[in-house]
């Protein structure tokens, strides 16, 4: 779909591990493979949907990808620079680009400032404008966010949590960004609010052309914002797809767990759910093949050890890990490693 | 609206307050519904509509001293549970009427072994030894679906999934066979697949044991998959009250019409705009007597002003009956 237009955003083989440390010495004993290997490109003016259960490691990517966190290993390639291992004083001009919208509002800005502070901090880390030009500018923030100019003098305690996210959004907004990482942004949200605020990013999207990693559990919320979804399991992207092709077409036996545990919302239409055993397993120690076909007890899980397992392209623009405990014995035929298959991660 | 034999609860003109610095704000103001035995009720609205307010006046389980309960009343297999004694709540709560919370983590103690606590309600309620009330137990952990429960018995809830973790509590709240069985927000903080087996679960106990529940729910799916009759709030009014398939296909309220146009779901078209619900619910000190989401949508003229009454538009299907919000 963006094939000709070069990405925002690529991320090659990305790994994050944390270090687990026991004993007197904390020596490292092991290690939470949070983000084991994930390869993504954003396009300009995309929206790129990550969901995943808890403990999945999308929060912990999207982390990654505007470097809160410094990865383990992989590339993050952004533009023209690869800013995975770039230290902080060399991110500092870098980061006017890429912003971070967060799931709690209430803890995510700084109770002791105005909202005129918050807004207007980042203009002045990075030295932009003169006061009056800023003030300006935080008045015409408040106002694309939709709130009255009369919120900048106020704390952001004295909001609700829908009007303190459209603050978060505006001080995301203010250095004009390329990409937004917008992380569980309405998952604590009332349902009418949650319409608000997304159909407040939709129009900021248009305006301004900005990209979004949209990271989210409610898979209807994340259809209805994304170009493409990425469906993330125990550290690893199992599939990747158009929005509309993922939810009418998902290939991956996870997806359509996923899918089918999506309560409906017409009572004569209650279908039968497709219920998974058990939860996600720990990523410190994940199972060697197969982490989904290791909880569904796959009879085929053992022949999995040692294969790649890699996102491979199904059909145009659709890829999926190349599982056979996870795909109909058809697709895995197709992607059977040998076998014609474009594989996602070793292009 | 008393001793109706196909109800196990009702719930009469409840109003429930609470005590602040700006004087006493009714949380909850005259809240009329009934739960049918064998049925599944579900509350719905949005945070601070009242609706855990609702359930936990029931069980008169509010926060002291500040919650009161200032009138109504809540029949209960036949007697009215808001004039009885405390000693004899004891008995009901967790005995008749069970309680499942949105937390696990927090409504488990973490320093006592699974074992110990869900042996402790039973030996509250029933004149049991020690050795039978693990044993049952055990097999409270094998009916809500827990893999090994004699192990189980002997872990921590630190040692659970959240998922495991709700089981316990559905495992507690079930232990003395209530007739009644609150759930507020059981899978709020759950995952999506994780919530799926757990409103399973809840339906097949259901059907076995064949308790009533009542689901505390922000989520219209949850309400859709799991209730048959569902109860509407919007800031500590019923505002809308129907069985689940009445409601879904034929809203009559403007603001359960808004909430079910503002979810996106699988079908709706990609980043197209969603319908939202303007403003946001104000806070109770700022409410006014006449219709309340009139208020919201700063609709105030002398057709508001009046508190709506609600009216039985057809068989079961009620509706507060503010002329503007129930309009086409």
């Amino acid at each position: 779909m963006h094939v000709e237009m070069k990405p925002l955003l690529s991320i090659s083989d990305l790994r994050v591990h944390f270090p687990v440390r026991a004993g007197v010495m904390l020596r490292q004993t092991g290690a939470v493979r949070a983000v084991d290997g994930v390869s993504l490109n954003i396009a300009p003016g995309e929206t790129l949907g990550l969901v995943g259960e808890s403990g999945c490691g999308k929060s912990t990517l999207g982390k990654a990808v505007v470097r809160l966190l410094k990865p383990t290993s992989g590339s993050i390639q952004f533009e023209n620079t690869d800013i995975s291992h770039l230290n902080q004083g060399a991110l500092r001009p870098m980061r006017r680009d890429f912003q971070m919208i967060f799931q709690d509002p209430a803890e995510s800005l700084d109770p002791r400032m105005s909202v005129r502070s918050i807004i207007e901090e980042p203009l002045i880390i990075h030295g932009l404008g003169t006061r009056t030009e800023r003030t300006q500018q935080v008045n015409e923030l408040l106002d694309k966010v939709g709130l009255p100019t009369s919120a900048a003098e106020r704390y952001s305690f004295e909001f609700s949590g829908g009007q303190r996210q459209r603050i978060g959004i505006a001080r995301a907004l203010a250095l004009k960004p390329k990409l937004i990482v917008c992380d569980e942004p309405v998952s604590a949200l009332d349902v009418s609010i949650q319409s608000q605020i997304l159909n407040l990013l939709v129009e900021l999207q248009q305006d301004f052309g900005i990209s979004y990693f949209f990271i989210a559990h409610d898979l209807s919320v994340v259809k209805h914002i994304s170009d493409r979804v990425a469906v993330m399991y125990l550290g690893k992207i199992v599939e990747l797809a158009p929005a509309e092709t993922i939810y009418r077409d998902p290939r991956h036996a996870y997806t359509k767990a996923l899918l089918s545990a999506i309560p409906s919302t017409d009572p004569k239409a209650r279908h039968k759910k497709i219920l998974l055993e058990g939860d996600v397993p720990s990523p410190i120690d994940p199972p060697a093949g197969s982490a989904f076909g290791h909880r569904i007890k796959h009879p085929l899980y053992q022949e999995t050890i040692g294969m790649p397992l890699a996102l491979t392209e199904i059909s145009t623009g659709h890829f999926v890990a190349a599982d056979p405990c996870c795909l109909t014995p058809e697709d895995w035929e197709k992607l059977k490693p040998g076998n014609t298959g474009h594989s996602h991660e070793n292009s | 609206m008393n001793g109706d034999s196909d109800n196990i609860l009702e719930v009469d003109k409840l109003i429930t307050s609470f005590e602040t610095d700006r004087g006493l704000l009714r949380a909850v103001d005259q809240v009329s519904f009934s739960v049918p035995k064998q049925k599944t009720v579900g509350i719905v609205g949005e945070s601070g509509c009242g609706k855990s307010v609702t359930a936990m006046s029931i069980i008169r389980l509010l926060p002291q001293p500040t919650g009161k309960i200032l009138g109504g009343h809540v029949h209960f297999k036949g007697r009215d549970l808001l004039r009885a004694s405390e000693a004899e709540m004891r008995n009901v709560r967790g005995g008749e009427i069970g309680v499942i919370f949105q937390e696990p983590m927090a409504a488990l103690n973490p320093v006592h072994r699974i074992g110990r606590q869900v042996s402790e309600v039973l030996r509250l309620h029933q004149k049991i030894s020690k050795k039978d009330a693990w044993d049952a137990a055990t097999e409270m952990l094998d009916l809500v679906r827990i893999p090994a429960p004699e192990k189980r018995m002997m872990d921590y809830p630190h040692h659970l999934s959240g998922g495991m973790r709700q089981r316990i509590v559905i495992a507690i709240a079930l232990a003395c066979r209530p007739d009644l069985v609150i759930a507020d927000e059981p899978t709020t903080a759950l995952d999506v697949t994780v919530q799926a087996q757990i409103l399973d679960l809840m339906g097949r106990l259901q059907s076995e044991m064949g308790m009533s529940i009542i689901l505390i729910t922000h989520d219209l799916g949850v309400i859709a998959e799991t209730c048959d009759e569902v109860v509407v709030m919007y800031a500590g009014r019923v505002v809308e009250r129907a069985s689940a398939v009445e409601l879904f296909a034929n809203p009559l309220h403007a603001y359960t019409k808004g909430l079910l146009r503002s979810i996106p779901t699988l079908e709706t078209p990609s980043k197209s705009i969603l319908n939202t619900i303007p403003g946001m619910v104000a806070s109770l000190a700022e409410h006014t007597h006449g219709c309340r989401f009139c208020q919201r949508m700063g609709r105030v003229d002398r057709r508001t002003r009046e508190r709506p009454t609600l009216a039985e538009i057809s068989p079961g299907h009620w509706v507060e009956n503010c002329p503007v919000c129930t309009s086409k």
